[in-house]
């Protein structure tokens, strides 16, 4: 391969030199050498010729084979080269990949980090699974600078190869997991560029941003700010949540002055109670502090990101800040003033005090005099507008022309908006129609033509004064205002009007097509109402019309003949002509540019365009409810040890583990050893029920106390009640492990022994209990099954709540397979709660069951206190609809809410019943067909025997089992708890472990996850 | 703004006829590539294009000469974020493009067309929007020190960043060579070149900090020129930049000097309007301590204030504690070698701003001929009992004033027939003779009188005085054991200082 290269390397540079001889010889010649002084020189020619946009592609093959020289100036300047034309030259630039490599290899992280990046720079597609291989490298790199630089290249491989994302992601993730400042920044960089939109990698690292934000560089802040801006919006709930209702709901909010607000907030006290998640105010505060950071960028980050995401009272700080950003740079203040007309119109109060910070400067450029014309409008309200006002008259005086069109625009929209000042403004305005200058004039008469519509009845005079203008002023927009305010308001003034038309007339040829328009308009409206002196003039003028050269002209001529003047043939709209022309016309609203600007993420370019920018990410909307908070939790790794261990452990070494351990009694490390099973009436069956609700009076109240303690499900005993009168306790001996560590603490200690002393109780007391039963067990029906039937080793629990997203409490359940006696047709649920927190939880209690259709809940009590370190067990019943459909709820604590779910495998939907073999064999005809699944299996090893064949398919299924002749044959028997559909399942072996699984069900879907579940829990 | 197109196009591509149809192929052209990925059966394939203007079909099927296809193209395109900072092209005043820099692949210089066009329609270089959308980019640009900063962008980015970016551009060459202009630039083109190497990788930056990037690329000294020259050394540092692996990268590691000293500047504007009686429209004054700290090792610094509570908004320097001054008003920090900028402040508002000069003024244009009348006299006001010196008056002329005749008492005056623009340099301000400006303005024959009377910035600067009181108790030193040199110097300027006429 190398012998290739080479020879391929030899041959191409004698092609080039043949193609590019005549050029840049001197260079080549330089380059050539052997000293690194004439080399230099050469490269420093060629970068300063690349740096000037000349072309120096042909002298590629010279320079590449520098790559590897010795000289660090020499070497960094083809770097600049390489990176520049390896686009052009990929062949080429491929001779230069190994010195790369090597790099790559180099004991300094320095120049590990240096050869990764210009290897990540060259974009020659051929590489892309070099780079995949040294990006990985280096995100696992001991330093953090190579990391830092590996997450440098995750973009520019990205934008090279597209198809390489799901790789980069998995770096993404492994990156963003990296704990120092330097990574932080251009990690998060590499995820707003590759995959903005998997904002669940955030979650874990979410705390950890928020707290190293204020040591990350200045750049990396910026894009982690805007990113937990994005991830905020999706996972908090509006803090102004109640307001933005309000606002909504009335305009006069939105102009009203904020006590009124805050007045009106008081009144919906009796709504939700908004509590802000504490991982939303980490956000706000350790974002605050980086408002007094010196990069103008950082500043507004965290501007936006409190203007997005904080409590309306809290938004304020940001002012003071963005004000002083008005003292940077124009280009700065020109953003930073487009931000704060945005913010201005939503939140008016938080600048009003900076109002003197936005008075323009004869000395400021154009675009940032308009931008603080556009702030002081929106800040104007009753109490400063005369200041206001003020200080517009002397921009009015100003040289720049387009500055002072805007500022008459500007007290237009103050006069709208401010009802006291109109006539002061309208006389101002009027003051300016004798202006010098035309283009004041001419804006004056557009505002003033919209303030007039407002109440043109009091100004007729100065309708009248602007009749007179038409004389002089020459800029069409103007002319055109007037001639449809003349029109328009043509009662007030009849004896202008006329005479304006007049003049009209004679100038019709001449005009601009706006005020062609508006001549044709102002004839008609007159002719409706004044046709004995305008009949003519109209005639003319829409003779005139009817040959211009512009075809909107001629259109409305034809059309507003048609209109108003009465002919035979004219329709019925013609009568209605006056109404049509004469209706009376809302006032124009003026409206700020900038309003619903901040659908925009603000900062942005899109926000800055008003328009959407490439690679935009939308700001979502604020979550209607907020999606679980406890994702973002994190496993301290000091405290616990590791997660996921809580349920099945097989070794316990922390003491925590321990105690909870011995807690629990584990149940999956004795072989599952059942040493009796019974049959029980039903009086003790009650009884059982009642002591796992931990309400009933049990014989010994000691034992009842340990009963409640040790865990029904977790203890080494089971219960299965068997529907009729037949039930059986299985108890097995518990093998607690003994403490393996010394215990430290001496009430550990304490409590540990009394742990131990009563799981001994507990195993006496179900060993009284088992004794009792089997002198029972004489007097009753003896049940075939009792003596085959070993039952499984326990019922399985799962994990609702895991202590770490529960924050120290953690929830397990099981399906207890006990008759739910408030519903016979729910299910079940025990639920064990443990607070492993150092603090007591309070109010346990569920809300905000979402179910699907049928299903039904009833839930458990409240647990008013559960003491930190206790456990308490509780039950619920469900009612699942015959269904594998989760239900989902979230359990309250009085400090917190947690969103949880339960959902039970097949098997656990049903409840035995008891049948002889032939009731078993008569359903079974019954259930044929459709109605019946078959699967041959060949069973696992350990389970060849009746006795595991029968434990295995009971700890699957909660099912009966059914006397059966023949010892090939183990039949089972139960029904669905909510529709008592008959479930019936077979189970014949044959030789050398081979078997087949019959299952008959009515409800088909039952029976094929059931097959499945057995097949599983028979064949494993 | 779209920088990459996915595009399934069904082709039957051969390299002749009798070939079986290709699994993939390369296509060159330009900077361009497209490369042609089997996808889902022979005749079927996904192009990835880099495309940076034109419709695509067309260079698809210009590129693929040697190719036989047939069929048809469609094309979806899914947006792909791209690097912030893609291009930056330096402009003079005359608008000549002297130095690009592609941080990947090449933008075509044409680009800049867009800005050239909108230059030509602003009045004043200062006009040109800082943010300009262009079919399929976006222009940001600075304008410093007469040389426009042109940086291309592709996609979202907020705007500031990358305007910061510029200026932090331009700072570091300022830092490095003394003045930014465009003869110090092509001077040192090879090192501008590779500072904009370091400062950003990939469109984003990656070493601002000036320590950082000195350590790496040494600044130009002349005896270095001279050595260089003789012996082929390089202005490159040798040593790997620590500075970039350290937490503090402001502060290079192993600072040496004989003579340890730390002077800081206390230097505070006042930026006010005032109108034409002389009353204060607004006022308020903005100030800025300038650091020059020399010292070895590493230092921790504290420097306290008297009067702390006068400060009302603050920035600082990435360096300081920010805790620290949250709870005990002090500024903890160990800082950067050489010069820096400490902090920016601005002093509460509630305080009234002391106005140092008062400005009696008359500038009136004659209904009738074509002349005019000034009158300007500055006397001091609330000076601190200090004298006020550079006083400079500038004022820019409405377009018909063609020229002026006046006669200063003290100083001398300049007026620019170009841009209209009349400087009085006065110098020191004597309370007891008092500077006036007086004589007539010659308007252009036949134009109208101007409406508005211009306005009149004044410059000043009073030494050894900060105008808000404002006065540095204490400079502490921990983590050293030497006693190095302290001095702080205040000084007052004007600021945004304009007197309305």
């Amino acid at each position: 391969m190398l012998i290739y290269i080479a020879h391929y390397h030899k041959q191409v540079i004698t092609n080039f030199q043949c193609f590019s001889s005549l050029r840049h010889d001197d260079l080549k010649e330089m380059l050539d050498s052997n000293k690194d002084s004439l080399k230099l020189e050469a490269m420093k020619r060629i970068v300063a010729m690349i740096a000037r946009g000349k072309n120096t592609s042909d002298l590629f093959p010279a320079v590449v084979k520098n790559v590897a020289c010795k000289n660090i100036e020499v070497k960094k300047l083809v770097y600049v080269y390489l990176v520049r034309y390896a686009e052009e030259q990929q062949d080429l630039a491929l001779l230069s990949i190994s010195t790369f490599q090597r790099g790559l290899k180099d004991p300094n992280q320095l120049i590990r980090a240096s050869a990764l990046r210009v290897l990540s720079s060259i974009r020659v597609t051929i590489i892309v699974p070099i780079m995949m291989l040294a990006i990985k490298e280096a995100a696992s790199d001991m330093s953090p600078y190579v990391r830092k630089t590996a997450a440098h290249a995750i973009p520019k491989l990205y934008s090279l190869d597209p198809e390489q994302k799901d790789q980069l992601i998995e770096v993404i993730e492994k990156l963003l997991a990296d704990k120092t400042t330097l990574v932080a920044g251009s990690v998060v960089m590499a995820f707003e560029e590759v995959c903005p939109e998997r904002i669940d990698l955030i979650h874990k690292n979410y705390r950890k941003l928020c707290n190293l934000l204020i040591d990350v560089e200045e750049w990396g802040q910026v894009v982690i700010i805007n990113m937990l801006t994005r991830y905020a919006r999706t996972q908090f709930l509006n803090p102004n949540m109640n307001e933005s209702l309000l606002e909504e709901g009335s305009d006069k909010t939105f102009y009203g002055s904020d006590e009124d607000e805050d007045e009106e907030e008081e009144e919906e006290k009796d709504k939700k109670p908004y509590v802000m998640d504490p991982d939303h105010r980490l956000l706000l505060r350790n974002t605050k502090p980086l408002l007094q950071s010196r990069n103008a960028a950082v500043v507004m980050a965290v501007a936006q990101l409190y203007f997005h995401l904080a409590p309306k009272a809290e938004v304020g700080v940001i002012a003071k800040a963005l004000v002083r950003l008005l003292r940077s740079h124009s280009e700065v203040q020109y953003v930073v003033l487009q931000n704060v007309a945005t913010m201005s119109i939503k939140r008016r109060g938080m600048f009003e005090p900076y109002l003197k910070s936005f008075y323009i400067r004869s000395t400021d450029p154009t675009q940032i005099k308009v931008l603080k014309l556009e702030v002081l409008t929106n800040l104007a309200n009753e109490t400063n507008i005369s200041t206001i006002l003020r200080e517009f008259q002397t921009y009015i005086k100003s040289m720049d022309k387009d500055f002072v069109a805007a500022t008459i625009q500007a007290i237009g929209r103050c006069a709208t908006n401010i009802g006291e000042v109109r006539d002061t403004c309208l006389n101002g305005l009027v003051q300016l129609l004798s202006n010098r200058d035309e283009l004041v004039v001419a804006e004056s008469v557009v505002v003033i033509k919209k303030l007039l519509q407002m109440q043109p009845e009091k100004h007729s005079d100065i309708i009248k004064h602007m009749a007179k203008l038409t004389d002089n002023i020459q800029v069409p927009m103007a002319r055109a205002s007037i001639l449809w305010l003349i029109g328009e308001y043509c009662e007030h003034v009849p004896k202008i009007a006329p005479d304006v038309l007049r003049k009209m007339a004679k100038s019709f040829t001449n005009e601009e097509d706006i005020v062609k328009l508006q001549i044709i308009n102002l004839a008609a409206k007159l002719y409706l109402t004044n046709s004995k002196q305008t009949k003519l003039l109209t005639q003319y003028v829409l003779n005139l019309a009817k040959y211009d050269q512009n075809y909107d002209i001629r259109d409305r001529a034809r059309f507003i003949r048609q209109l108003i003047v009465p002919t035979e043939k004219s329709g019925a709209l013609s009568k209605y002509a006056k109404k049509l022309f004469l209706a009376l016309k809302p006032a124009p609203v003026l409206e700020s540019p900038f309003k619903d600007r901040d659908h925009f993420q603000l900062g942005s370019l899109s926000h800055l365009l008003n328009a959407k920018a490439g690679g935009y990410q939308e700001l979502p909307d604020w979550p209607e409810a907020a999606p679980d908070p406890s994702v973002r939790n994190v496993e301290v790794k000091d405290s616990v040890r590791a997660v996921g261990t809580v349920i099945y452990r097989d070794t316990g070494s922390s003491e925590e583990e321990e105690r909870k351990h011995e807690r629990k009694s584990k149940q999956r490390k004795s072989e599952s050893e059942s040493e009796s099973d019974e049959e029980e009436d039903s009086e003790s069956e009650s009884s059982q029920t009642e002591s796992e609700d931990s309400e009933s009076e049990a014989e010994v109240k000691k034992k009842k106390k340990v009963l409640k303690k040790t865990h029904f499900k977790h203890s080494n005993m089971n219960i299965c009640m068997y529907s009729c009168q037949c039930s059986f306790i299985s108890f097995q001996a518990a093998e607690s492990k003994p403490p393996s560590k010394p215990v430290k603490k001496d009430n550990k200690k304490e409590k540990k022994e009394m742990s131990l002393l009563d799981l001994d109780d507990c195993k006496l007391f179900f060993l009284n209990l088992f004794f009792k039963l089997s002198a029972l067990k004489e007097n009753t029906k003896v049940m075939a099954l009792t003596s085959t039937i070993s039952p499984s080793s326990a019922l399985k629990s799962y994990e609702m709540l895991h202590r770490i997203t529960g924050e120290g409490l953690s929830v397990e359940y099981c399906f207890s397979r006990q008759p739910f006696s408030p519903d016979a047709n729910m299910v079940a649920v025990q639920m064990q709660f443990t607070n492993n927190a150092t603090s007591d939880t309070k109010n346990l209690h569920m809300e905000d069951v979402k179910l699907q259709s049928g299903m039904r809940v009833k839930e458990f009590p409240e647990i008013e206190l559960l003491p930190a370190g206790e456990m308490v067990t509780a039950v619920m019943g469900i009612d699942f609809c015959d269904s594998t459909q989760a239900a989902n709820f979230q359990l309250c604590t009085h400090t917190r809410k947690f969103f949880v779910s339960i959902q039970p495998p097949v098997g656990e939907l049903m409840r035995p019943v008891f049948l002889t073999e032939n009731e078993f064999k008569k359903e079974q005809g019954q259930l044929m067909g459709m109605n019946e699944i078959t699967e041959k299996i060949t069973l696992d090893v350990k389970c060849r025997n009746e006795h595991s064949i029968v434990q295995r398919v009971i700890t699957a299924a909660n099912l009966s089992r059914v006397p059966c002749g023949s010892d090939k044959e183990c039949r089972f028997a139960g029904r669905t708890v909510t529709s008592s559909s008959l479930v019936l399942v077979t189970v014949a072996t044959k030789e050398e472990g081979a078997a087949k699984l019959t299952i008959n069900c009515e409800k088909m879907v039952i029976g094929t996850m059931l097959v499945k579940d057995i097949l599983l829990a028979l064949t494993q | 703004m779209i920088l990459q197109q996915q595009i399934s196009v069904e082709l039957n591509m051969r390299n002749s006829p009798s070939d079986p149809p290709c699994q993939s192929a390369l296509f060159k052209g330009g900077h361009q590539n497209i490369t042609f990925h089997q996808h889902v059966n022979p005749s079927q394939f996904i192009v990835w294009e880099l495309l940076q203007d034109g419709p695509i079909c067309r260079r698809l099927f210009s590129n693929s000469g040697n190719f036989w296809h047939t069929g048809t193209i469609s094309c979806n395109i899914p947006e792909l974020a791209a690097e912030m900072i893609h291009s930056l092209f330096l402009i003079n005043h005359s608008g000549d493009i002297f130095l690009e820099k592609h941080w990947k692949s090449v933008i075509s210089r044409s680009v800049c067309d867009y800005f050239f066009e909108a230059k030509e329609k602003a009045v004043d270089p200062e006009n040109v929007s800082p943010v300009l959308q262009t079919p399929h980019h976006y222009l940001i640009t600075i304008y410093r020190d007469k040389l426009f900063f042109l940086s291309v962008i592709q996609t979202e980015v907020p705007p500031l960043f990358v305007i910061e970016f510029l200026h932090r551009v331009a700072d570091t060459i300022q830092d490095y060579f003394g003045e930014c202009s465009e003869s110090v630039i092509m001077d040192n083109v090879v090192t501008v070149y590779e500072l904009l190497e370091e400062m950003l990788d990939n469109g984003f930056p990656l070493a601002t900090e000036s320590n950082v990037l000195k350590e790496m690329i040494r600044p130009p000294t002349i005896l270095r020129s001279v050595v260089n020259t003789l012996t082929g050394g390089s202005n490159v540092g040798d040593t790997l930049p620590t500075g970039q692996l350290s937490n503090i990268p402001w502060r290079r590691a192993g600072v040496k000097y004989t003579n340890n000293e730390a002077y800081f500047d206390v230097i505070e504007e006042i930026d006010a309007i005032l109108d034409k009686s002389g009353s204060t429209v607004f006022a308020e004054i903005q100030g800025v301590i300038e650091a020059c700290v020399r010292l070895t090792g590493m230092p921790d610094l504290t420097l306290s204030f008297m009067n702390p509570r006068l400060l009302d908004d603050v920035s600082f320097h990435p360096c300081v504690r920010f805790k620290r001054w949250e709870s005990e008003r002090v500024l903890s920090f160990i800082p950067p070698d050489g010069n820096f900028t400490l902090m920016n402040y601005h002093v509460s508002s509630q305080n009234l701003v002391a106005i140092p000069v008062y400005v009696k003024q008359s500038i009136t244009f004659f209904e009738m001929g074509p002349c005019g009348r000034l009158d300007i006299t500055i006397g001091p006001k609330q000076t601190m009992g200090k004298t006020v010196e550079a006083l400079m008056v500038t004022i820019h002329m409405p377009k018909a004033v063609l020229s002026a005749n006046l006669t200063p008492t003290q100083g001398n005056y300049t007026y620019d027939l170009a841009t209209k623009v009349l400087v009085w340099d006065i110098g020191k301000l004597n309370p007891q003779k008092l500077p006036n400006l007086r004589g007539s303005l010659s308007l252009q024959a036949g134009a109208p009188k101007p409406e508005d009377n211009p306005s009149l910035n004044i410059d000043l600067k009073i030494q050894q005085v900060a105008i808000s009181g404002l006065k540095v108790s204490r400079l502490d030193m921990y983590g050293e054991k030497y006693k190095p040199f302290k001095g702080v110097k205040y000084l007052t300027k004007a600021g945004k200082f304009q007197v309305r006429t």
